[in-house]
């Protein structure tokens, strides 16, 4: 296996701050006012230092070479360098230091549908993207059925691109992108749109270009489902550094559990009008756990109830909705995944073909965690929210993941299902989810008359 | 391991000119998509479609004959003033859309070229040839116009210098070019250059003999208004057309050295702007 892509020593350097203010007058003015020795009348107030630009190091000296045929995952929280380095990557910004070597012609998919004009036909569209992702005519040419197939958008080809749905937009897109026959594909979280069906087709494109077609691969995304069904190999980005390179399981392990700890969301989340995860009928709108007293909490002992709140907004009248809360737990010891499971709110015991149309308007699902269930740990909340009678895989309008934590902690207390024992609970690596207080009894056989 | 392995290499930008042709000629497809969006969606949901491509400099020519030849009764080297502000309406229209389309040419794109790496200079590139494209439909129509005044009893000393004609378009790419390249850089970090810059062409366009044949300025003076590159460039198209220009061989050679200079300023600007822009914008 020969290398593809090597990555030696990049870095790059954003500044922050001022980075121009916009308009040359600003500049002139600016520039006035230090030459005179006077503030600048545009820097932030109570910035004292305001003279100095201060950098912001984006990528700090990545090395990383990636081979032929390997399919790539980046993972990463927001801000973590994972855009910075595939803008390098696909040569749209350049790096401040360091090299990138690279053989063969690269192909990225940073948005879908960059690129289209609404004015012109599918068809033309298809031609102008192609062109644009460096395909001469003839090779685009006899990609086109291909292209045209794998989209479904053979009907509409004449119609002006203006008029398609989101859908189709998204699926033309990908279709040029995934038949550029490029020797290295840059994704970067084009799969979040689409349906569920889509979502499937383009995973395993992505597969077959990778392994049939011995192309390189490199694939961005906070979908960790996508992540570990595509990628050999995972490294996470922190704070412009990898962090941790390995393959895809312990990556995504080491990610969910230890590397983004500081941005976990604890106690309760809020969201903001404009940023309320959710399709056009459902939006959630917030979601809490609470102890008993209702007091917001985080931590539970492990002889504590928990109540999880969440909140949810129907848009529009007509549906039936349920909420689905899942629980991945991951134990203390190394923050490995151990176990997950999910429960459904009350709607399942409606008749499933039942209308049972909701009203617009906001509504609440609560659920209670018996105490003396849960193992300690750390629990990540899942928040789904489907229209039944369909699937919740097929109809969700809300889906999250790990939206919101809570620890479980061990109190050593007598009266839970430690009772007295006094060691450690998790033995080896592996996490035990549950610890329920069940009667487990030992007496003496008297008599040596054994029920068995 | 060789450096042969590699086919690219992405390395921080440094200040020279990399024009790859190789690479422009794999995208030449691109440069002629790119041509034909931009000349189809022009008139895409608009009344007169393609028709406006000859009704502007028209109008134009209609304003300027009654305001400056009418009203203001500028000499115009004894043509009709017709066919002298058309003239210099078209070859001046030509010059005024390929410095601005190419000005624009970061702000305008900005989304894609934050998406997907091809050679920027086809923008401008097609940008131009679409200028072309449009001159060629006007030099038609305007051929039209000029047939009917011989016709009637125009005397033209129309000669061999028309092979020149290509030129003269080439120059004016040329300058457009220059100047657009070095705006689109600046534009890109300020964008209120754009406002000044559709006000400043017209201030241009006023310092260029355009409404008034360069034989009206005074000796003393016209060697600065050789100094402007268009100078040379809307004298010698009517020269071409009319035979009546008061512009010397020196001068176009003056102007021309001018042009290319410039010309190669404003390349190396764009090249060194395209790959950093994405940080400023």
């Amino acid at each position: 296996m020969s290398t593809a892509i090597k990555i030696e020593k990049l870095y790059k350097e954003y500044k922050l701050g001022v980075i121009g203010r916009g308009t040359l007058y600003r500049d002139l003015q600016s520039w006035w006012a230090l030459r005179k020795g006077k503030e600048d009348p545009n820097s932030l107030i109570g910035s004292s230092n305001s003279n100095k630009i201060k950098n912001h190091l984006a990528l700090k000296e990545i090395n990383l070479e990636i081979e032929e045929g390997q399919v790539l995952g980046i993972i990463g929280s927001n801000g973590a360098g994972k855009s910075t380095l595939l803008k390098i990557l696909s040569r749209v910004t350049s790096p401040t230091k360091g090299q990138i070597l690279l053989k063969g012609r690269v192909a990225s998919l940073l948005e879908v549908g960059t690129g289209f004009h609404p004015e012109l036909t599918g068809r033309e569209n298809i031609f102008l993207n192609g062109a644009i992702n460096g395909l001469s005519k003839l090779e685009i040419q006899n990609k086109f059925d291909q292209i045209v197939e794998f989209a479904g958008v053979k009907k509409f080809l004449d119609t002006p691109v203006k008029r398609y749905s989101s859908g189709m937009h998204v699926r033309l897109g990908f279709a040029v992108a995934a038949h550029l026959d490029p020797d290295i594909l840059i994704v970067d979280e084009v799969l979040a749109v689409g349906d569920a069906d889509f979502q499937k087709k383009a995973i395993n494109k992505i597969k077959e270009v990778s392994s049939d077609q011995k192309r390189t691969v490199i694939f961005v995304s906070h979908n960790m489902n996508s992540i570990q069904k595509l990628c050999d190999r995972v490294i996470v980005l922190s704070n412009g550094t990898i962090i941790k390179d390995d393959t895809a399981k312990n990556s995504i392990n080491f990610y969910i559990g230890k590397g983004s700890k500081s941005e976990r969301n604890y106690g309760a989340v809020k969201f903001d009008n404009d940023k309320r995860p959710g399709g056009k009928i459902v939006k959630l709108l917030s979601i809490c756990t609470k102890k008993e007293n209702n007091a917001e909490c985080s931590q539970f002992n492990i002889d504590e109830e928990i109540n999880i709140i969440v909140n949810f907004q129907v848009l529009l009248p007509g549906y039936n909705v349920c909420c689905s809360l899942g629980f991945n737990y991951y134990n203390n010891k190394n923050l490995n995944k151990n176990g997950s499971f999910y429960v459904l709110d009350d709607y399942i015991k409606n008749k499933w073909d039942e209308e049972n149309n909701f009203k617009v308007g906001n509504f609440k699902t609560e659920l209670k965690i018996p105490a003396n269930l849960l193992n300690e740990g750390i629990y990540g909340i899942t928040v789904d929210i489907f229209l039944p009678p369909s699937n919740l895989d097929s109809s969700f309008q809300v889906r999250t993941r790990d939206i919101i934590y809570f620890d479980i902690i061990d109190n050593y207390k007598p009266d839970s299902s430690r009772g007295n024992y006094p060691y450690d609970w998790q033995l080896g690596d592996d996490g035990f989810m549950i610890r329920p207080m069940l009667e487990v009894k030992t007496s003496e056989i008297i008599n040596n008359e054994t029920d068995i | 391991m060789s450096k042969d392995y590699w086919t690219t290499i992405i390395k921080p930008s440094k200040g020279y000119i990399n024009v790859n042709l190789y690479e422009l000629v794999k995208y030449r497809d691109l440069i002629y998509l790119f041509i034909k969006r931009d000349f189809v969606t022009f008139y895409k949901q608009t009344i007169l479609g393609p028709i406006w491509y000859i009704l502007q400099p028209l109008l134009n020519t209609i304003v300027f004959t009654i305001i400056f030849g009418r009203l203001a009764q500028i000499p115009t080297d004894n043509l009709p003033p017709f066919l002298f502000y058309m003239a210099g309406n078209i070859i001046w229209g030509y010059f005024a859309f390929c410095i601005n389309s190419t000005s624009t040419t970061f702000v305008k794109n900005a989304d894609i070229f934050g998406k997907v790496y091809f050679p920027r200079i086809t923008v401008p590139i097609s940008n131009v040839i679409i200028g072309l494209l449009q001159f060629s439909l006007q030099l038609i129509f305007f051929l039209c116009f000029y047939i009917y005044f011989v016709i009637n009893g125009l005397s033209v000393n129309i000669n061999y210098s028309l092979i020149f004609l290509p030129f003269i378009l080439l120059h004016t790419a040329i300058i457009a070019l220059g100047f657009g390249l070095l705006l689109s850089s600046l534009t890109s970090k300020y964008r209120d250059l754009t406002f000044v810059l559709g006000f400043g062409i017209q201030l241009w366009m006023f310092a260029t003999p355009v409404v008034y044949p360069l034989s009206i300025i005074p000796e003393n003076y016209v060697i600065f208004s050789i100094l402007n590159p268009m100078t040379s460039v809307v004298e010698s198209f009517k020269f071409i057309f009319f035979g009546e220009s008061s512009i010397k061989l020196i001068h176009i050679f003056i102007s021309v050295s001018i042009s290319i200079s410039i010309f190669f300023v404003g390349l190396i600007t764009f090249y060194k702007t395209e790959k950093t822009f994405l940080d400023t914008v």
